[in-house]
């Protein structure tokens, strides 16, 4: 079996990837203009501020767009198909790639309301999302 | 600022492909050469009349590859006074048009050689796998996006949801493009197909089906870019660059701003602006069609039609030979060629169109060429609007 590909985590994302262990969602928001920001990095993308502090997201958000893998993204997701893989639009107003598990993926839609949950894969915990009720 | 009519295209190459793949075996450098010497001879110049490269590829990585206009100077013997190897994937070319005519318009180089090459199909390399899953890649890869196809089927779900654009609308594309690729002998795709042929095709991420998508194929193609005085003496009459623009708004799809627009919206502006014609004016339309949905947003984008109103735009077979609107007219990266990034070959059409060279598939009467690139996943963008005398 080949393994998946797993986050080489360097000095922008640890704190992430950490969080993500503690099932912790971490985005940063920047000090000086209130912005949020995903991915992490060390300056604010709309004002290049470096004051960025980590908050933790709600994890609340909806699917900003999707699509759903007939034939696998490289042979290491062969086992997988079909599964859905989706842009989520955090309540803060970012937007992170994952995935939409604990669905019948020909549900799935744009807009539909979205919670975080953890899955570990070797030794990272990523975060997932899965429809939430409302 | 404007590069307006500084430089003509005054040359173009590619090679012949059989079922997708080139002949016996060239390797990557090989097929790049042939092309180059294709080019030099349509425009009646030589090899040491190149001042100027302009190289970018997807071969050779990791390794020589990462260096390749040096490389493919090396191997042709020639020493440039400009050398540019600008990578922002598919549009890359289009770019270089514009490079190298700013280049030529200060008096940096005279003639300038585009070029690029894929032996992608022969070498069997392609595979839908994300990119190695580091820096911003780790925030992707790790999801199995299929790449690229994933992230321009989200962009396309989005449009459907936003607008209410239907599969079969998306479809109208890929079989008009196949209309135009049944009358150039040199495309790999020439069977009849049908809308229904495309939605009952095998879906890959949906809702973009296996005819959505391009053809995997290998190709080389070569521009010779030159001067105003150097195009007097030239074998071809001068294509004139009028127009060009390029942008990218994100690579990771998550940083892209709005699904449903390209940065073909401030390319294409531009372009339009430096070459000073207004939409009614372009004869002949040349799209990168990585996928169907490549094709209706930048349709929008380049202001052709309003968003949301692409889907209506292509219907009725609007694109196809005998319509009002000739798009693709060789067969596109649909059903004439696709080795992985294809502008080039956009920029190759567009001229044989303005010089009459198209045969059974000649837009009779063509002036004006727009061009337009997308690379990478919707993520850059570079217009050229080209004319004739
Ligand atoms: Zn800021």
């Amino acid at each position: 079996m080949i393994e998946k590909p797993l986050p080489i985590p360097d000095g922008d994302s640890d704190v992430f990837w950490q969080g993500c262990k503690e099932h912790k969602l971490l985005i940063q928001k920047c000090e000086d203009c209130s912005s949020y920001i995903f991915y992490p990095r060390v300056l604010c993308p709309n004002c290049f501020s470096e004051k960025v502090e980590w908050v933790q997201s709600s994890g609340v958000g909806k699917v900003y767009s999707f699509t759903i893998a007939r034939r696998p993204g490289g042979p290491a997701f062969k086992d997988e198909v079909p599964y859905v893989v989706a842009l989520i639009e955090l309540e803060e107003g970012v937007r992170m790639l994952s995935n939409i598990i604990d669905v019948d993926v020909d549900k799935v839609d744009c807009d539909m309301p979205v919670e975080v949950v953890f899955q570990v894969e070797g030794d990272f915990t990523l975060p997932k999302f899965k429809p939430r009720a409302i | 600022m404007s590069i307006k009519r500084a430089a003509a295209i005054v040359g173009v190459g590619d090679v012949e492909l059989e079922k997708g793949k080139v002949k016996h075996g060239h390797s990557v450098l090989q097929i790049q050469a042939i092309a180059a010497k294709r080019a030099l001879e349509d425009a009646g110049l030589s090899k040491d009349d190149v001042d100027g490269i302009f190289v970018a590829g997807l071969w050779g990585l990791p390794g020589i590859g990462s260096f390749p206009s040096v490389v493919v100077s090396e191997y042709l013997g020639i020493q440039p006074k400009y050398t540019d190897s600008t990578q922002i994937g598919g549009s890359a070319f289009e770019a270089h048009v514009g490079h190298a005519a700013a280049a030529i318009q200060s008096g940096l180089c005279e003639v300038a050689l585009i070029l690029y090459g894929s032996t992608q199909r022969s070498e069997k390399s392609r595979t839908l796998a994300g990119r190695p899953p580091v820096l911003t890649a780790q925030y992707e890869t790790p999801y199995g996006l299929p790449s690229p196809a994933g992230a321009y089927a989200m962009a396309a779900h989005r449009h459907m949801h936003q607008y209410g654009t239907r599969p079969e609308q998306l479809a109208e594309i890929a079989v008009a493009t196949r209309k135009w690729a049944q009358l150039n002998p040199h495309a790999t795709m020439r069977d009849h197909l049908t809308i229904e042929d495309v939605l009952t095709s095998p879906m890959i991420c949906d809702p973009l089906h296996l005819l959505d998508c391009c053809l995997v194929t290998d190709g080389a193609g070569a521009i010779v870019l030159v001067s105003a005085e150097r195009a007097k003496d030239c074998r071809k009459k001068p294509v004139w660059v009028l127009g060009q623009g390029e942008s990218h708004s994100h690579w990771s799809i998550q940083a892209m701003p709005d699904l449903t627009v390209t940065s073909a919206a401030v390319s294409g502006k531009r372009a339009f602006e430096m070459a000073g014609v207004t939409h009614d004016e372009i004869d002949v339309v040349q799209i990168y069609d990585s996928f169907t949905i490549t094709v209706l947003l930048t349709l929008e984008s380049l202001g052709f039609c309003k968003s949301g109103e692409g889907g209506d735009f292509v219907s009725n077979q609007r694109t196809a030979p005998g319509g009002d609107f000739p798009l693709n007219t060789n067969g596109g990266g649909l059903s004439y060629a696709h080795p992985g990034m294809y502008g080039i070959f956009l920029l190759i059409e567009a001229v044989r169109q303005l010089r009459e060279e198209a045969g059974e598939r000649q837009v009779k009467n063509s002036k004006i060429s727009l061009v337009a690139g997308t690379g990478g996943t919707l993520s850059s963008t570079s217009v050229v609007i080209l004319g004739r005398d």
